[in-house]
């Protein structure tokens, strides 16, 4: 026989008959959109905004923005297995408050033991999920609840107000311009990017979410790499509540990383990965909580009343999901 | 017969995708009464034609008429209500609802204005009775196997008064039995007056239920011609495009056999048990040596090899690899001792659809390829290459996502998976089943060639034919026990079948 074009047959679905001729798979392939928004947005503040593109108020963005996109990497990984983590908002307070009352003791011991209480939140949720298969929604809406009282526990309900230098250096120091969180945000990213392109973990994680099944038959160690996808999505919860610490010099366990697990979600889907699991676009999700940031930034700055960046982000949200729909037949 | 009057005519149907012509300017007529038969290898533009006709598809070009009035579906739904229904391989249907509710779904009958369960359920039952299927329409349908599903399925088409009942790939997951009462369920349709266009990649039953076919190859239409006297290897020819003189007498490509046996034992599976499913069975392979597994659905064979792949834990038994006893909790742990295992379920169970051919080619052999954790491209793409050059996989690189590819090409880069790990005993599970004739040559080649070169194999497969030219040795299950172990010039299909009915008498089915 001679085929003239390799089986262009829709079996299933009509996305068969599309040739996907050299497409890179790039870790943003799926998010051109979200950055085309974005760049619209920065572009139209720059026009409009007054002192919006000036360098200290950009420098400020992305500080503002650095806890959120440390939590949503994690989440990016999670959703990508076709999971969700709900309580990371509940493990930043954990997290908060177990440094907080432990820095009499040293930033050291504060920032270790807050990111092994992040770490071990998240690999409870991970074994919970992997070894007793008992659905991530749950399991993290569970620890969401507790957590947070937790937390409260170990602060006494109190706010835990200090002076420790070195800690606050985790969210207020500066190399030259560039706040520290920045540059922790930016090791974090480079590194999931690099887990999810080039490691058998990211592989891992990636056939988990596209099909479980398949991925176990094919001696994939699912279980654990749950274990694992949970527990870093928990530590990068407890780094970015560590850093709000910082940045406010008090620890809050009623305030601390409050709703912060929609906007990691939210930030997630507008980045292109999907919420059924199967992609990972870490580079996505950098954007998808730039584009949430620069929205409530030029609001401020604007002086157009908070409700208002909540409408339109929602309504972001939505066309983004609407974009990325799978595409039916 | 194909004699009565016109209910369906397709003219000049076309349909492109980006670019890609998939059906080219294609005809076909249904006549009341009539089973008209679709064959084609993959890529042919059956399911195109398939989904253009009952509304899943928008047509390019080219015109439909159902009794004489043009008609343009523009969803399954309008396609429906005008008659127009089809039943697909993979069932659409509602797992956590009854099986009435399924039949009945979006026109369940209604009592001031609240479904009417009573009637409901009556009717149901009664549809299911006069198709003579054995289900409680009561029953939650994700409790059914996947073959009274699907025969669910065909009562819901036959409840909405299909004039033209579209079968893709029925009997994929039926037993010869199951298969009888879909024949019979088609026969009264016809008497109806209804026409079903049927698809399937099984001969015996097209020269069993069909009346005339339509042979389609790569989008365009090469003839449409009566069965009665139709020769299958003319037929064979025809959807290959190829001469007769170059096509070998029989239709598996497994060659001769490697009369290998004596390479010593490497598989022995004892006493296997597991529920009712599993009931002590025993098989053993040697090197280089193909053992066929036959037996009706739900009579063990996938459930044989799940177990012996440490995927279902064991109740009673055990597997010893080259006299080794195997202590097995997971696939991995079977993994590393050189087992493989090629899953019945493509898509459920195989392929990883958004990744890409590389990615799945190299999923299990990840922790050769990595180092500290990183894989290494070189090494992956070495191997992705030699493979898909090895398995002659049709696709435009490594770097298309598999979901693209055909059935054939799917299965093929499962098994250059596990191929690529070198394992020592490979099972197959159904390992042709659905796809399209050449890659179905390609791989029975490939397995004889793999037996020859010291692999052992395990090969369950529903078609007989495949399993008598294709084995060394065949080992028949019943009811999760083994019924007969035949080899040599007792490995006949009347044999087989014999075995696999029980004592009951011969088999019925197998139109051989």
């Amino acid at each position: 026989m001679t085929p003239t074009a390799p089986d262009a047959t829709p079996g299933a679905g009509g996305a068969e008959a599309r040739p996907a001729r050299g497409r890179p798979r790039a870790a943003f392939g799926p998010a051109y959109g979200a950055l085309v928004a974005l760049a619209l947005l920065v572009a139209a503040n720059a026009a409009f905004t007054p002192n919006f593109a000036s360098a200290s108020n950009l420098w400020n963005v992305l500080l503002q923005v650095s806890s959120t996109v440390l939590v949503a990497v994690g989440m990016t990984l999670v959703v990508a297995t076709g999971g969700i983590d709900l309580s990371v908002g509940s493990v930043m307070a954990v997290a908060s408050a177990v440094g907080a009352s432990l820095l009499d003791r040293g930033a050291g011991a504060a920032v270790a033991a807050g990111l092994l209480a992040g770490l071990a939140a998240g690999a409870l949720n991970g074994a919970l999920i992997g070894a007793f298969r008992i659905q991530p929604f749950i399991v993290t809406l569970a620890l969401l609840i507790t957590g947070r009282g937790v937390a409260q526990v170990i602060s006494d309900g109190k706010l835990i107000a200090f002076r420790n230098p070195a800690f606050e250096a985790l969210g207020r120091g500066r190399l030259g311009p560039v706040p520290a969180q920045a540059l922790i945000m930016a090791a974090v990213v480079g590194a999931a990017l690099a887990a999810v392109r080039a490691t058998s973990f990211g592989r891992y994680v990636i056939a988990l979410g596209g099909n479980e099944k398949a991925a176990r038959l094919a001696g994939v160690p699912t279980g654990p790499t749950k274990v694992v996808v949970y527990a870093l999505s928990g530590a990068l919860a407890g780094l970015a509540g560590l850093i709000e610490t910082a940045r406010l010099g008090a620890s809050d366990a009623a305030k601390v990383g409050l709703t912060m697990e929609l906007d990691a979600i939210a930030a997630v889907v507008v980045g292109g990965t999907p919420l059924t699991g199967g992609r990972a676009s870490v580079g996505g999700t950098v954007i998808g909580a730039l584009i949430m940031q620069v929205i409530t930034t030029s609001f401020n700055m604007r002086l157009v009343p908070f409700s208002w960046s909540l409408v339109l982000k929602a309504a972001i949200i939505l066309v983004a999901v609407y974009v990325q729909r799978p595409k039916l037949a | 017969m194909a004699g009565g009057p016109e209910l369906l005519r397709v003219r000049g149907l076309t349909k492109r995708f980006a670019g890609v012509t998939a059906l080219d300017g294609v005809d076909l007529t249904l006549a009341r009464g009539e089973v008209h038969s679709l064959v084609g290898e993959n890529g042919a533009g059956k399911s195109t034609l398939i989904k253009i006709v009952t509304g899943a598809y928008a047509r390019d070009g080219g015109a439909i008429e159902l009794e004489g009035r043009p008609v343009a579906f523009r969803s399954p739904a309008e396609a429906q209500a005008a008659g127009v229904v089809a039943v697909y391989q993979e069932v659409n249907l509602l797992a956590y609802r009854t099986v009435a509710e399924n039949i009945y779904l979006g026109r369940e009958p209604r009592r001031f204005g609240l479904v009417d369960w009573g009637r409901l359920n009556a009717d149901a039952g009664a549809l299911l009775a006069r198709l003579g299927l054995p289900v409680d329409p009561r029953a939650t349908l994700g409790s059914l196997s996947i073959a009274l599903r699907q025969m669910v399925a065909i009562a819901r088409g036959v409840s909405l008064d299909a004039k033209v009942l579209v079968l893709d790939e029925p009997t994929s997951s039926l037993t010869e039995r199951e298969v009888g009462t879909l024949f019979e369920v088609i026969g009264k349709l016809k008497a109806g007056g209804a026409a079903v266009i049927y698809v399937s990649h099984r001969m015996d039953e097209l020269y069993a239920v069909c009346d005339r076919v339509t042979v389609l190859r790569d989008g365009k239409l090469v003839e449409t011609r009566a069965l009665a006297g139709l020769d299958r290897l003319d037929l064979v020819c025809l959807m290959l495009g190829k001469r007769r003189d170059e096509v070998r007498k029989g239709s598996t490509a497994f060659g001769e056999r490697g009369g290998a046996e004596g390479g010593g034992e490497l598989l022995r599976a004892e006493g296997l048990t597991r529920g009712r499913r599993l009931r002590g069975v025993s098989v053993a392979v040697s090197r280089g040596e193909i053992v066929g597994m036959a037996g009706l659905l739900g009579s063990g064979r996938t459930e044989t090899a799940r177990a012996v792949f440490g995927l279902d834990p064991l109740e009673g038994g055990g597997v010893r690899l080259g006299g080794r006893p195997l202590a097995l909790r997971s696939p991995r742990d079977a993994i590393d001792a050189g087992l493989a295992l090629l899953p019945e379920d493509r898509k459920g169970e195989g392929i990883v659809p958004d990744m890409s051919v590389a990615e799945n080619l190299t999923l299990a052999a990840l922790p050769g390829l990595t180092k500290l954790g990183i894989v290494s491209r070189a090494r992956q793409r070495e191997i992705v290459e030699r493979f898909m050059r090895r398995l002659s996989i049709k696709a435009y690189g490594p770097e298309q996502k598999i979901r693209e590819l055909s059935g054939g090409n799917q299965q093929k880069v499962l098994l250059a998976r596990w191929l690529c790990r070198d394992p020592k005993l490979l099972i197959l599970d159904e390992p042709t089943r659905g796809i399209d004739i050449g890659a179905k040559g390609d791989i029975q080649a490939l397995i004889r060639e793999l037996a020859r070169a010291g692999l052992g194999v395990l090969m369950i497969s529903s078609e007989l034919e495949e399993i008598v030219e294709g084995s060394d040795r065949v080992v028949v299950l019943r009811d999760g026990q083994v019924a007969a172990e035949l080899r040599g010039e007792a490995m006949t299909q009347d044999a087989i079948l014999r075995a696999m009915a029980g004592g009951e008498g011969a088999a019925e089915g197998g139109a051989s």
